[in-house]
């Protein structure tokens, strides 16, 4: 068993997990959006970022592919982190601000203005559709082409190959699709309706809010 | 077209059908045919045992590769950062303007294509240019014309220039 | 039977060539480096070859096609062997002359000699231009001494002798022991230490006992082509170097991945790695040593974060190259998930070096934390550009002032980009700073690969940032959403800023979403991008001020904040620059000064470029 320290506490992980795993293990729970425990980690979205202190210096890595290692010091939540998650969702909002999973983690993490422009994609390429019709289905029918901000999930010629099972699981597994911000007029890229929410401080446990929170309170699952 | 599908055959078992030559095979398939049809790729994606997705994204990837037929004649400008300190975007938006077509881009005619590289090694003789594989240096917006002018009604190149940079 | 299966064969072979060519003959070595290619250097090579076969003069002289000599500024240069003469800028039609004048009567023509714009004296020797007695040609100066093409000459010049002392003197702990003691540091940019990454490498535990290495010739950085040069001019000496490190490490299997913008050190090494093996030495059982190691060529293109380790990987394995998160390190699980140690072409190349001479000598050159030369490609805006191969620790005013030669047209000297996209910029009042790793990084910048990019009062920081920056868009493979949307959105700031549609705050903004995307990305291509507009920004605040607040371009080069206009006391009304305006912008009688009409001039500069009297401003 390996030792570290998260913000504070000090447990134990079995060689292979994760910090991200291990902070969940003793209740911290680190917000995610690439992250999906059946599928491989993969360290695209960086939302999961926490702070890695070492002797004379610390960094930001991502936590769902963070191996946790022997005497590691942890800060899932400290100003450095939360600094940097801020403006990470806020480039998240511009590049797809119609979805209801990304505004509700910019409420929670107290973004309230986004700063750039607005290039509407539809998709965060956080890549879960794609893991899983490899993964899970065995298959390879969808997969990522082009680079940069070009970048975007398609078929091959944009025919479906004869490996799609026609299951439908990269649209189940989409944090965007089907998910749409249901509030309505999208101001400056964040919508109004969760803007009321109580800071993420008071609830901690929560990992994607579904229902509005704020003054109607909220569920906890 | 069974003539194309052998040579792309051939070109699988020279390198002898393994993954760490999946680029090699593209640039020698391209180098044939002066792009990537298709057909060849879902070819080589059946010869090396791997989605034909996995093969497409590679070939979108990679600059060098392109899915689309290229024109007769290759333009390339070099980008690289000294040449851009000695002017080269002026020369590019010149090329961009006398062709018609911006970077990445064929004319419509199939007889220009215009892209630009990062360095290509001279960088005393920038901003350079190369076309079908002749070096222009020191140029500038002005020697556009004529230096275009001079691949216009010339044939196109080489059978055995097979790459797209030859020296 | 050409294949070498003993050290006293090899041994005999190599004193054999050493001795002929001792012989008193003559000998032309022709640069054909790709700077030369592009200025003729073919054509020069098959002059002088079309006039010794005329002349009969086989026996008398030798021509020797070689590698890249590195002052690229004079092309194409030739030296003519024993004297060690250099004529510079040679064209076919100096050849006859040259052959007449200096090979048969032993004369030097005073007009092809090189001028020293400092001195304004011909300089004879190769040795004594000052581009070439201050630098240490370690690496880099058998480039033209050799046939590329030619394993003989490499042979001749106590090639592979390394090698065989590795294979026969000693055990692989010994030979990564030497690399660590030598303090030899990563080539490529990163600047680990090479011998720590062999040993981690050898330890890392393998079921099978498989390990690779491989040869990372994707040098990407725009203005960077030592990697190249070395791999077209002297192809061997990275092949030793893998050869050395497959014996040091147990390895069987190597590749080199090279940029297919690179046809020719493509060719070159497919040629050189050919009879490598006709003379048994890459293989099975290499000089009946027991190794046995084969080297596979790979090649890219158009990918430049294919130059990271974990992304060249992918690239290896058939993906995309998408890099992957560290650790593990490739020497732990590269390749395959199987120990892999990835070096770069120089780093490669330094290795038989080290060997042959020792790691006490070598760690003698340099500074406390970086041993050995290193080669830059100095371009841009200097007179001297070209390949220099420097110690560790020599200052910047040295490679600029007395073997760059200083910068052209009288200007001023502004700054010196080091260390590609994912450097920074070093003004004028740094200087004096010595180049080694640690301290490029003090400043804001980077070692790199090697290019460096010198600026003069005619380039615009902004500019060069907003340069690298697009250049990084590009570039970047998209997995992670802080390079791909961040480096974007810096983009679009610095495009307002550019054009004149900056605003209050912006430098703030791009300070705050810089140190973001640094701290946050994925791969070391994201982690270094912001390198450029930080360092910008720390030296050259001001000049983003001027743009956002004045809407002005002090270098008078962003063109929306520029307008070209006509001095009418210069303008002798030739009409030239109105005849070829794209835009019909100018117009003016004949012999009457022009006018420009602002409202359809599109600022090409085509004018200013054409025009004789230097009569159009820009402001």
């Amino acid at each position: 068993m390996i030792e570290l320290t998260i913000d504070g506490i000090r447990t134990k992980a079995p060689e292979g997990m994760t910090v991200l795993e291990a902070a969940r293990g003793i209740g911290i729970v680190i917000p995610t959006l690439c992250y999906h425990p059946g599928l491989s980690a993969y360290g695209a979205c960086r939302v999961c970022i926490v702070e890695v202190i070492s002797e004379n210096s610390s960094s930001l890595d991502a936590s769902c592919t963070l191996p946790a290692s022997a005497g590691q010091v942890i800060l899932t939540n400290s100003e450095r982190v939360k600094k940097a998650r801020k403006v990470i969702i806020e480039l998240l909002i511009s590049s797809c601000p119609n979805s209801k999973t990304l505004q509700d983690m910019a409420s929670r993490f107290g973004v309230n203005k986004v700063r750039f422009k607005i290039k509407d994609k539809g998709c965060i390429l956080c890549g879960l559709c794609v893991r899983y019709c490899k993964e899970q289905m065995q298959s390879g029918g969808i997969g990522f082409v082009g680079r940069g901000t070009s970048r975007k999930v398609a078929m091959a010629f944009g025919v479906t190959p004869e490996e799609c099972r026609n299951c439908g699981g990269c649209e189940w597994i989409c944090p965007v699709c089907g998910r749409a911000c249901t509030a309505g007029n999208l101001v400056n890229g964040l919508c109004g309706g969760c803007q009321n929410l109580m800071p993420v401080e008071t609830c901690p446990v929560c990992v994607h809010c579904s229902e509005s929170v704020g003054a109607k309170g909220h569920k906890v699952y | 077209m069974e003539k194309q599908h052998d040579n792309v055959q051939d070109i699988i078992k020279s390198y002898g059908g393994s993954l760490d030559s999946l680029t090699s095979i593209l640039h020698d398939i391209q180098s044939e045919y002066k792009y990537l049809p298709e057909d060849a790729l879902r070819q080589v994606a059946k010869g090396l045992g791997l989605p034909i997705i996995q093969v497409y994204g590679v070939g979108t990837f990679f600059k060098s590769f392109s899915l689309k037929p290229r024109g007769r004649h290759q333009c390339t400008v070099c980008l690289g950062t000294a040449c851009h300190v000695r002017g080269a975007p002026a020369v590019l938006e010149e090329m961009e303007r006398q062709l018609g077509i911006k970077r990445g881009e064929t004319t419509e005619d199939m007889q220009f294509t215009l892209e630009n590289v990062n360095c290509l090694g001279a960088c005393a003789l920038g901003p350079i240019v190369v076309v079908d594989g002749k070096y222009y240096g020191q140029m500038n917006a002005g020697k556009v014309n004529k230096t275009l002018a001079k691949h216009k009604e010339s044939p196109t190149r080489k059978k055995d220039e097979k790459v797209k940079l030859s020296i | 039977m050409k294949k070498l299966n003993s050290l006293f064969k090899l041994q005999k072979l190599q004193e054999s060539l050493a001795e002929q060519r001792e012989s008193p003959k003559s000998c032309i070595a022709v640069c054909g480096g790709t700077g030369c290619y592009a200025y003729g250097a073919k054509d020069v090579h098959k002059a002088f070859k079309d006039e010794i076969k005329r002349q009969r003069m086989k026996d008398k002289v030798d021509l020797m096609l070689t590698g890249c000599h590195g002052f690229c500024e004079c092309g194409t240069l030739v030296v003519i062997h024993p004297e060690e003469i250099m004529y510079v800028r040679v064209m076919p039609e100096d050849v006859s002359e040259i052959i007449k004048e200096s090979v048969l009567k032993k004369n030097i023509i005073e007009r092809l000699l090189y001028i020293d714009p400092a001195s304004g004296e011909r300089i004879k020797y190769e040795h004594e231009i000052p581009f070439y007695s201050r630098q240490q040609r370690l690496v880099f100066g058998s480039n033209g001494l050799i046939d590329p093409t030619s394993i003989e000459d490499y042979l001749a010049i106590g090639g592979y002798s390394a090698l065989s002392k590795v294979l026969f003197d000693m055990k692989p702990e010994e030979v990564i022991e030497e690399i660590k003691k030598s303090g030899l540091r990563g080539r490529g940019g990163g600047g680990f230490p090479s011998g720590i990454k062999w040993e981690t490498c050898r330890d890392a535990p393998s079921p099978n006992g498989t390990r690779y290495i491989i040869c990372n010739a994707d040098e990407g950085d725009p203005g960077a082509y030592m990697d190249r040069s070395l791999l077209e001019g002297n192809p061997h000496s990275v092949i030793e170097g893998m050869l050395i490190g497959a014996y040091a490490i147990g390895s069987n299997k190597g590749y080199v991945y090279v940029r297919n913008e690179y046809p020719l050190a493509v060719k070159n090494l497919g040629i050189a790695l050919e009879q490598a093996r006709e003379y048994g030495l890459m293989g099975e059982d290499i000089l009946s040593s027991g190794l046995s190691f084969d080297v596979k060529i790979s090649r890219g293109g158009g990918a430049f974060v294919c130059g990271e380790e974990s992304a060249l990987i992918a690239s290896l394995e058939g993906r995309m190259g998408e890099p992957r998160r560290r650790p593990p390190y490739p020497a732990v699980k590269g390749l395959w998930g199987k120990p892999t140690n990835i070096n770069n072409v120089e780093t490669w190349a330094n290795v038989p070096i080290i060997i042959n001479r020792g790691a006490e000598w070598y760690s003698r050159i340099g500074t406390k934390g970086s041993k050995g030369t290193k080669i830059f490609s100095l371009v841009g805006k200097i007179n001297n550009t070209g390949l220099v191969e420097v110690p560790m620790g020599i200052k910047l005013r040295e490679i600029i002032y007395d073997i760059g030669g200083g910068i052209p047209g009288g200007k001023r000297f502004k700054a010196i980009q080091t260390g590609g996209p994912s450097g920074g910029c070093i003004p004028e009042s740094l200087i004096d700073l010595q180049v080694d790793y640690e301290k490029l990084k003090e400043v804001g910048s980077m070692m790199g690969s090697g290019g460096m990019i010198v600026m003069d009062e005619s380039t615009c920081m902004v500019d060069i940032a907003k340069y690298f920056v697009k250049f990084l868009t590009e570039e970047s493979c998209g997995k992670c959403v802080p390079c791909r949307e961040g480096l974007d959105r810096i983009l679009d700031i610095l495009t307002d800023i550019t054009e004149g549609n900056g605003k209050e705050g912006d430098i703030e903004l791009l300070e705050e979403l810089a140190s973001v995307v640094k701290d946050t990305s994925l791969c070391a291509l994201g982690g270094t991008a912001p390198n450029p507009i930080l360092s910008t920004i720390r030296y050259f605040r001001d000049e983003y001020e001027i743009h956002i607040k004045e809407h002005r371009c002090p270098a008078t080069v962003c063109k929306a904040l520029i307008a070209f206009t006509i001095n009418e006391d210069k303008c002798t009304g030739c009409g030239i620059c109105a005849k070829k305006c794209p835009q019909e912008a100018i117009s003016g009688e004949k012999k009457e000064p022009h006018k420009i009409d602002q409202e359809q001039c599109i600022k090409c500069g085509l004018c200013r470029d054409l025009c004789k009297f230097d009569a159009v401003i820009v402001s």
